[in-house]
């Protein structure tokens, strides 16, 4: 351990020896232990004292070699990760390749959407969309890909099956995210400039009414009764409650700073709200509709600045969640009972949004700045591959 | 009906339910000075509406969130004439608003702070950039949310040393403004290991700014005031005072980037900027002011965001109750930055990231990678805690 750590902290401070950056797809496994070593408590002071005023010539150089510490960090306990793997190693790594679904990833800055073959793991389609698609959902039936094209002003819709670009929808202004009801008759979608939810019929392809909600609408979410809609404001702070059937705001859930995502739990016994800015979840009784809890993370080494939750994923036992982090380019994973995170995943640079595979055996985010997507295998929780696709990748969603 | 009177007359009217059956209301001065500043580029002569703009914009948000927390923003705006009081405009907006917008020279603001200090009244120093206020001069009863000259400095030279733009070529103008921010860039040099090569002043003899065969005349004068310097990687111009700092880019005796007061500027906001959901609001503004948003509409935006954060997380109007949480260790406030802006509990400066803009694009945000610090990245902009001389009283 001793020579590894000074043998990195030597490394790094060269400037042509740098050794390369750890790569997402190397996954670990074991989460990072808090505590620390005396030699690792040292060396973390010692990067935070390096002096503020003094020229960085070789630019990245300290940034280096706090990523090598994590990467110290996150091996340290490699024989505890070899132990579970020797126990269900065969089971989760051995066992017969899953059925291949199909992942559709809508990339921002080039204005497409990927299609990812989750057998191969490969790319098989490049799709020309609209500008500017972020939120991305398959219709219930599964034969059509919506995918809000912001700066068009729509929402356009992709046939499954020809992998093209059929129709589009009335969506208010630059719609962001949007969510459908359980029949997949109903869509909501926020429209982020005029601080409304348009409410869409998609079988007219008929706009139906807007709900005038906070600053900024963005997160949006479905009780799994249908009764409820989650919508989120991010200059507001708030979780707007709303009736689906008077389509009026029953309740305004304050939350941290630059509320992005809502999810329920599959009980419908809470919503989790990640917040960007605050760092935080905010996990609310939606019958009470107050915050009974939040979950907050802490990650060595890194400022507390860089830990910016966005995308939120529930397995459908609703024990476990996974938490995306933003540029602190991490996954937490949490334990849903005890609100407390369990692990941290290394995956790409700006992690925003996720997808599970319908047999949840894979969680895939969207890794923004690194422009790739990063591939979990659940039960492992282990980066198990790194898909190179188009540029600011930024929603995925998985044919059901 | 009386507690809406209430409301109206006095700041100090707490919210009781969030959902009270009349807003609690609100009240928020702006005050700024009647003239406007005269810039080398006509492009960039600030508005009329400059600053209040941004206060504006941020009432519009504010009572949106308002709507569901009972409460209602709203805003008084004062100009100071040449020779008027600005004690007496600013107590008379005292009477009727908890919390003050300032835009004003450093002088007068301390006159205000003082006079409005027993009152409790909350200043935001929107407009002066002056160290001083945060300095030798600091109130406990000003907040700033303009960044500072070291804040823009070190900004500036946080970028230039990244790029290994490390040898300053140094002008500075006459006027006492810009002697400020050429000490400024001196220390931000020193800081960052820059070599200032050489200073060369640049006197304003008067004269006018705007001319019909203006261009001419420069094309001649720029490169002849820059020739024969030791050899440097990039200009700095200290010209606050618009004097002649714009006329630097592409006319350098030396092919050179200008970089200071024109070139390569560093603010707080910029039209152009669009990272961060920041196209939401640049949108918004457009909308509702027909041009435009500056760093002068971001820092009043800012402060009036800080009031609305700290009004809907106290779900009150108090004032008082609304400053301590200000001023307390939870809280911040999202302005389009990518981070969270803090407070500088030992002088009242509102943290922020600073950007490089060149005009027409975003070109860098500072602070730059691997500036590290303890506590703050973001403290690397600026005077740090163990250098402050305030101490707030």
């Amino acid at each position: 351990m001793q020579a590894e750590m000074s043998d990195v902290m030597r490394r790094s401070r060269s400037r042509d020896g740098a050794p390369p950056l750890p790569l997402a797809g190397e996954g670990w496994g074991e989460g990072i232990s808090t505590k620390k070593t005396p030699l690792e408590e040292q060396a973390l002071s010692r990067i935070a004292s390096l002096d503020a005023m003094r020229p960085p010539p070789q630019a990245g150089e300290v940034k280096q070699a706090r990523q090598q510490l994590q990467r110290i960090e996150e091996r340290r306990p490699l024989h505890k990760l070899m132990l579970r793997l020797s126990l269900f190693g065969a089971l989760a790594l051995v066992a017969a390749p899953a059925h291949a679904f199909i992942a559709y990833v809508s990339n921002e800055k080039s204005n497409t959407v990927s299609v990812i073959d989750t057998d191969s793991w490969t790319v098989t389609k490049t799709i020309k969309v609209g500008q500017r698609p972020r939120g991305i959902d398959f219709t219930r039936d599964g034969k059509f890909v919506m995918v809000a094209v912001g700066d068009d002003d729509t929402i356009q819709v992709i046939d499954a099956k020809t992998q093209s670009v059929v129709d589009s929808l009335p969506s208010g202004p630059d719609p962001e995210l949007f969510a459908q009801d359980a029949a997949g008759k109903i869509l909501y979608v926020a429209n982020e400039n005029d601080n409304t939810v348009t409410v869409i019929d998609l079988e007219k392809r008929a706009r139906l009414g807007d709900i005038q909600v906070g600053v900024e609408p963005e997160g949006m979410t479905i009780s799994p009764d249908g009764k409820t809609l989650i919508n989120t404001s991010e200059t507001t702070n708030m979780a707007h409650f709303i009736d689906t059937s008077s389509r009026q705001i029953v309740a305004n859930v304050l939350v941290d700073a630059r509320p992005r995502f809502a999810e329920f739990k599959h009980d419908s016994s809470e919503v989790w709200v990640s917040s960007e800015i605050g760092g935080t979840v905010s996990i609310i009784d939606p019958k009470k509709h107050e915050v009974i809890g939040k979950v907050t993370f802490e990650i060595p080494g890194l400022r507390k600045e860089a830990i910016q939750p966005v995308g939120i994923g529930m397995t459908k036992d609703d024990k476990t969640a996974f938490i995306a982090l933003g540029p602190a380019n991490r996954i937490a994973v949490v334990d849903v009972a005890s609100r407390k995170v369990t692990k941290y995943l290394l995956v790409g640079q700006r992690v925003w949004h996720m997808a599970f595979t319908p047999d949840e055996k894979y969680l895939l985010t969207t890794n923004g700045v690194s422009n790739d997507v990063s591939v979990i295998d659940i039960v492992a929780q282990k980066v198990i591959k790194t898909i190179q696709v188009g540029e600011l990748p930024w929603g995925v969603t998985i044919a059901p | 009906m009386i507690r809406w009177l209430a409301g109206l007359i006095g700041f100090g009217l707490a919210a009781t339910s969030a959902f009270a059956a009349e807003p609690v209301l609100i009240g928020v001065g702006y005050l700024g000075v009647a003239t406007t500043r005269s810039t080398l580029s006509l492009v960039e002569q600030p508005a009329e509406n400059d600053g209040i703009a941004g206060a504006r914009l941020a009432i519009e948000d504010n009572n949106t969130t308002g709507k569901f927390t009972g409460q209602r923003f709203a805003l008084e705006e004062r100009r100071i004439k040449e020779g008027e009081d600005v004690v007496q405009a600013a107590t008379a907006l005292a009477d009727k608003n908890g919390f003050i917008i300032a835009d004003l020279p450093a002088d007068a603001l301390l006159k205000v702070a003082d006079a409005l200090r027993d009152r409790g009244t909350l200043l935001f120093n929107a407009g002066a950039i002056d160290e001083r206020l945060r300095e030798a001069d600091c109130r406990a009863n000003v907040i700033h949310t303009a960044p500072t000259r070291a804040m823009l400095a070190d900004a500036l030279g946080q970028y230039l040393v990244w790029k290994k733009w490390s040898r300053w070529l140094l002008v500075v103008g006459s006027h006492d403004e810009d002697k400020l921010f050429a000490d400024a860039i001196r220390r931000t040099a020193t800081r960052f290991g820059a070599k200032i090569v050489q200073e060369r002043t640049f006197e304003d003899k008067g004269g006018a700014r705007r001319t019909d065969s203006g261009v001419t005349l420069i094309q001649r004068q720029m490169p002849v005031f820059t020739q024969q310097a030791p050899a440097y990687d990039v200009l700095v111009v200290a010209d606050e005072s618009e004097v002649f700092g714009g006329y630097l880019p592409y006319r350098t005796w030396d092919p050179r980037p200008v970089a200071g007061s024109a070139g390569l500027v560093p603010r707080s906001w910029d039209a152009a900027q669009d990272q961060w959901g920041a196209i939401q609001m640049q949108n918004r503004f457009v909308k509702l002011n027909s041009r435009r948003m500056t760093a002068l509409d971001m820092q009043a935006w800012t402060a009036v965001r800080m009031i609305g954060e700290a009004t809907s997380r106290t779900n009150s109007g108090d004032v008082k109750k609304v400053t301590d949480f200000i001023k307390g260790p939870d809280f911040s406030v999202a302005a389009f930055k990518g981070t969270r802006l803090t407070l500088r509990d030992w002088n009242l400066q509102l943290r922020q990231p600073i950007l490089l803009v060149d005009g027409r694009m975003v070109v860098s945000v500072s602070p730059q990678e691997g500036f590290l610090h303890q506590v703050s990245e973001l403290d690397t902009l600026g005077y740090d805690r163990p250098e402050s001389k305030c101490k707030l009283k």
